[in-house]
């Protein structure tokens, strides 16, 4: 049943994709490893759960208030975690500590809320459908989460690459003193990347919750994780290299799960990027880990 | 003091600078007038970049005020302050090397070039002229350094003098009034600073104010209407070329006591 796993692979890795872009951006725009990525990712599918159950709102509403309520979450840790830092010019550590802290105190508050036991999607709010085509039963959701992310993704990368936005964000990338003489207000777009990274780690973790139909308040931890190793093998602020790590872990996870063992499936999956990172330490597209002043 | 206001672009008075108990500068005061080439010179470590950076918004005066257009921009942000009608280019240059030289000049547009998201999304349209209009605007701004040959390169593959160009071409993208200038010429080949020079007249003959830091006497007296000279965090003299030059404490200030004497 090999297209049946690729299909598995493509469905988790394009979500793993879609995760770590927002969590790659946010390292090349503001130079910050925001640890705080994997518990938004997680109030992303709690809130698309809440819009659902409590206020019934059909599920792409729910979605629309997922993103929203992720990338405030987002804007706020920007707004009030990391700009104070920035204003005192505090070394790369204290940031990424500082939001693990977010990360911790947002997940106890999950906890608080929703309790710590499994939260599920109303089977009836899913969409229903089935195809089979060939050997392979291609769910309605599955095409709904890789038609999403991959959509999402596309308008991130034409934002990115052809607009005046994606050039002011790449200048940032390289250099924010140039980029602020040169009349671009680097705050308001480290405020407005934080949203956007935010926004895409909500909407992956709904379609993870979606796929899997399981929410916890501990979900994003081992999607973090993930995360980073994407990013890492990637090219730490690469786009490309994020979406192709990303693919490239949900199928190193899904094959190695169900040909080599079941167990073991994030074991040979790490061990695989590990072994990558041997040949080219700064990942597949990697030019620099450190940026310019 | 009105009319000197209106004749004037810009105007330091009485502006310091300390960093703890060290003072950079001390009661530096003078006039940028429109439409010229002003040079401030003066010996490494005399405070020259500190004064760009003042003028920028990068640092904060302890003291005075700086005005541009009369209008002050002392506790503006940098960004504000370029939308303003001040761009500047670095001594160690800073172009962006990972964007083709299209890009690294449409980058300087951007306060002329905005377009939310949500025009993007709605309004295509408006957005294609819009990024047409400046994709052709900055070829302009190219051609007039010489570089629209090269507008898909990478602006990483540029030699150093070409970098300089895309400096200046992306500098003027931001429709300044007045371009700060830092050391234009440091690091150069006597050839490549006699490029950079006729580069330099032509952008003041297309109306803009320059203002230039240098270190290079011959390259700022040849070029410069006026010249301001700093002397450990002061200014000891100011005037046409011919008058700095033969200004006694510029000479000390330059050649040492004993070769003035």
């Amino acid at each position: 049943m090999l297209e049946q796993q690729l299909l598995n692979a493509l469905t988790l890795g394009s979500v793993y994709a879609l995760f770590a872009l927002g969590f790659t951006l946010v390292f090349g725009v503001l130079a910050v490893i925001n640890l705080s990525h994997g518990a938004v990712f997680m109030v992303g599918s709690y809130a698309a759960l809440a819009l659902v159950t409590h206020f019934n709102a059909p599920l792409w509403m729910a979605m629309c208030g997922a993103m929203l309520a992720s990338g405030i979450l987002g804007l706020l840790v920007d707004m009030l975690v990391l700009k104070p830092l920035r204003a005192r010019e505090a070394p790369h550590l204290i940031p990424m500590i500082a939001t693990i802290g977010v990360g911790i105190m947002l997940t106890s508050a999950a906890q608080g809320l929703f309790g710590a036991e499994v939260l599920r999607f109303p089977e009836e709010t899913l969409p229903a459908g089935e195809f089979v085509i060939g050997d392979v039963h291609v769910r309605a959701l599955e095409i709904a989460i890789v038609m999403i992310a991959f959509v999402l993704m596309a308008l991130l990368f034409t934002i990115l690459k052809y607009t005046q936005l994606g050039r002011a964000l790449r200048a940032i990338a390289e250099s924010p003193k140039a980029a602020s003489l040169l009349g671009i207000n680097v705050e308001g777009l480290f405020h407005v990347t934080s949203f956007a990274a935010a926004a895409l780690g909500g909407i992956a973790g709904v379609l993870i919750g979606l796929n899997f139909n399981a929410i916890t308040p501990y979900m994003g931890q081992p999607m973090l994780h993930k995360g980073i190793a994407v990013i890492i093998l990637g090219g730490m602020g690469d786009i490309r290299g994020a979406l192709i790590g990303g693919l490239f872990l949900g199928f190193a996870e899904v094959i190695s799960k169900a040909y080599l063992s079941s167990q073991m499936g994030d074991a040979v999956a790490f061990g695989l990027l590990f072994l990558i990172l041997l040949v080219r330490p700064s990942g597949l597209f990697g030019r620099k880990l450190e940026r310019k002043a | 003091m009105s009319a000197d206001k209106q004749h004037s672009l810009l105007s330091i008075r009485n502006v310091g600078k300390h960093f703890g108990g060290l003072h950079v500068l001390q009661d530096v005061s003078f006039e940028v007038p429109a439409g010229s080439i002003y040079g401030l010179i003066g010996p490494n470590g005399a405070g020259k970049t500190t004064v760009f950076n003042l003028i920028t918004g990068l640092l904060a005066p302890s003291s005075g005020s700086i005005e541009f257009k009369g209008e002050s921009l002392v506790g503006q942000q940098p960004h504000q302050i370029t939308r303003k009608g001040i761009a500047r280019t670095f001594q160690n240059i800073r172009i962006f090397k990972e964007m083709d030289l299209l890009e690294n000049v449409m980058v300087g547009m951007h306060d002329h070039l905005r377009y939310g998201p949500a025009a993007l999304l709605f309004n295509t349209g408006a957005c294609k002229a819009a990024e047409k209009r400046a994709r052709e605007r900055a070829l302009e701004l190219l051609s007039w350094v010489g570089l629209d040959h090269k507008a898909d390169m990478l602006a990483d593959n540029l030699s150093y003098g070409d970098q300089r160009k895309l400096e200046f071409a992306r500098a003027l993208a931001t429709e300044p009034k007045l371009l700060l200038l830092d050391e234009p010429v440091a690091g150069m080949n006597p050839s490549e600073k006699t490029v950079l020079m006729e580069e330099i007249n032509n952008i003041r003959n297309r109306g803009y104010g320059v203002f230039m830091i240098e270190h290079d006497m011959r390259f700022v007296m040849g070029l410069c209407d006026r010249i301001a000279v700093l002397n450990f965090g002061r200014i000891i003299a100011e005037g046409s070329p011919d008058e700095v030059r033969n200004n006694p404490e510029v000479i000390e200030a330059y050649l040492g006591k004993e070769e003035a004497a």
